[in-house]
């Protein structure tokens, strides 16, 4: 935890997302839609040591609190995080990463001769059949994903 | 399938649905004439973006039968999509000329697709690799007319079941049935795909490689033209086609109540001789194609409750 406050320091105001498998704190981003047009302070930390992960990555956002949705689709690839919405210094409502019964727009079908991947003005649109461990199908090609495929498709 | 306005998935449909379609069709095929103006001055149109014989055919013959009129192509290189129009499109002004959409499609998932941008009811007619949900229907109404009953029967599937999308939805509405002993004949590299195993559970399911007496004991034979085209060397499928040939000497072993079906276009997987026999029901299965269809336009335009 020390080591870890003196890599990220606090945040005002915003959302810190904590428990993020290594590696995928820019898949995080991209999800939330941050990018580097974002106007204020955005902390990433990646391989920080945790004690549950083995290594973690965590985000933290100035001046953006997550809604639901947003949060929901982050357990997507990031299944045990833990999302902390702060106001003045202080965490005021801790949420965890709840899978929904359907996820839109996050990735891209694995299917390359899935229809939603060709030209057309569709977003992807998948079916949450399991979610440990996790299982989504295409809800055009119908074929599934696992934490293989969803992971190759970031 | 009564309360949706589309035919995409077998996987939508619930055995009490399929089990509703197959008395509609059953019915059809019995007394024709009833059904013969039902539909008189709608419009099915035939969206095949690949190409097709029979299930185009059995789609405007069923139209026909039904007093409509067909509109529709049948290569998409004379279309617009040639120019680069999308599906999304393409949909949305042939809505506008037809009252229904039958579609065929290389792309998995593009019936899915137009069904969202469409306000009329479409019917997939093949979407890729993915699904074929009429000929699963005309499959299982061709089994039920012969033998009485789909549960409790033996099936082999037997050919290419890897790419093979008629035996993938067919796996699956077998799965909805009781009883049901399924073995799966294929080489290796095109045996059915494990997830599509996962996805049908309930049947007993056994698989193998080899064709040698595995007609026997069995209710229904199932084979699939293995494709030449999924062998990046032709030596190999010369070798794999040779071993899959069904044979008049291997039909006359397995007995009478062997029951051969085929999607078709076959090539030379099952032998001209075998046509002739009592098990060869491959030419009545394709038959069967049109009080099927007519039987999901009727419904899903809400002319069939």
């Amino acid at each position: 935890m020390k080591e870890e406050r003196l890599t990220v320091g606090m945040i005002k105001n915003g959302t810190v997302i904590d428990r993020i498998p290594k590696g995928r704190a820019l898949h995080i981003m991209e999800i939330i839609g941050v990018s580097n047009n974002y106007p204020s302070t955005v902390s990433v930390a990646m391989n920080v040591p945790s004690e549950k992960l083995g290594k973690k990555d965590i985000v933290k956002v100035e001046d953006k609190e997550l809604k639901q949705d947003e949060t929901d689709k982050i357990a997507l690839i990031a299944p045990e995080a833990k999302i902390n919405i702060i106001r003045d210094w202080k965490v005021v409502q801790k949420k965890d990463a709840k899978l929904p019964k359907e996820i839109e727009g996050v990735i891209k079908c694995a299917n390359p001769n899935c229809a939603t991947n060709q030209n057309e003005p569709i977003r992807s649109r998948f079916i949450v059949e399991k979610d440990n461990p996790i299982k989504i199908r295409c809800y055009f090609c119908e074929r599934p994903m696992d934490e293989k495929k969803i992971e190759d498709a970031l | 399938m009564v309360s949706n306005k589309d035919l995409i998935s077998i996987r939508d449909l619930s055995r009490e649905d399929i089990e509703h379609i197959l008395k509609a069709a059953k019915d059809i095929d019995e007394n024709p004439a009833k059904y013969s103006n039902l539909l008189s001055g709608k419009i099915l149109a035939t969206l095949f973006f690949e190409p097709s014989t029979r299930t185009m055919l059995s789609f405007q013959s069923a139209m026909s039968r039904l007093g409509g009129k067909t509109i529709g192509f049948s290569d998409s290189k004379t279309t617009s999509t040639a120019k680069g129009e999308t599906l999304a499109d393409t949909i949305r002004m042939v809505e506008s000329y037809s009252d229904i959409i039958a579609i065929r499609h290389p792309h998995e998932g593009s019936a899915r697709l137009a069904a969202e941008y469409s306000k009329i009811p479409v019917i997939n007619a093949g979407d890729g690799t993915n699904q074929h949900p009429t000929q699963t229907l005309l499959d299982l109404y061709t089994i039920k007319k012969k033998l009485g009953k789909i549960d409790g029967l033996k099936i082999a599937l037997i050919g290419d079941l890897k790419y093979g999308r008629t035996v993938h939805s067919l796996l699956n509405a077998l799965s909805k049935y009781e009883n049901v002993k399924i073995k799966l004949i294929a080489p290796d590299t095109l045996q059915m795909p494990k997830e599509i195993i996962e996805d049908s559970k309930g049947p007993e399911i056994e698989t193998g490689e080899s064709i040698d007496g595995a007609l026997k004991g069995m209710d229904v034979a199932y084979v699939t033209r293995i494709q030449k085209e999924r062998f990046p060397d032709l030596e190999e499928y010369e070798s794999v086609k040779g071993k899959y040939r069904i044979t008049r000497e291997m039909v006359e072993a397995a007995g009478k109540k062997l029951m051969l079906m085929h999607p078709l276009p076959r090539v030379d997987e099952i032998e001209p001789d075998v046509d002739t026999l009592e098990q060869a029901k491959y030419f009545e299965e394709a038959k069967n194609g049109v009080p099927i269809r007519m039987a999901i336009i009727a419904m899903l335009l809400g002319k069939i409750k």
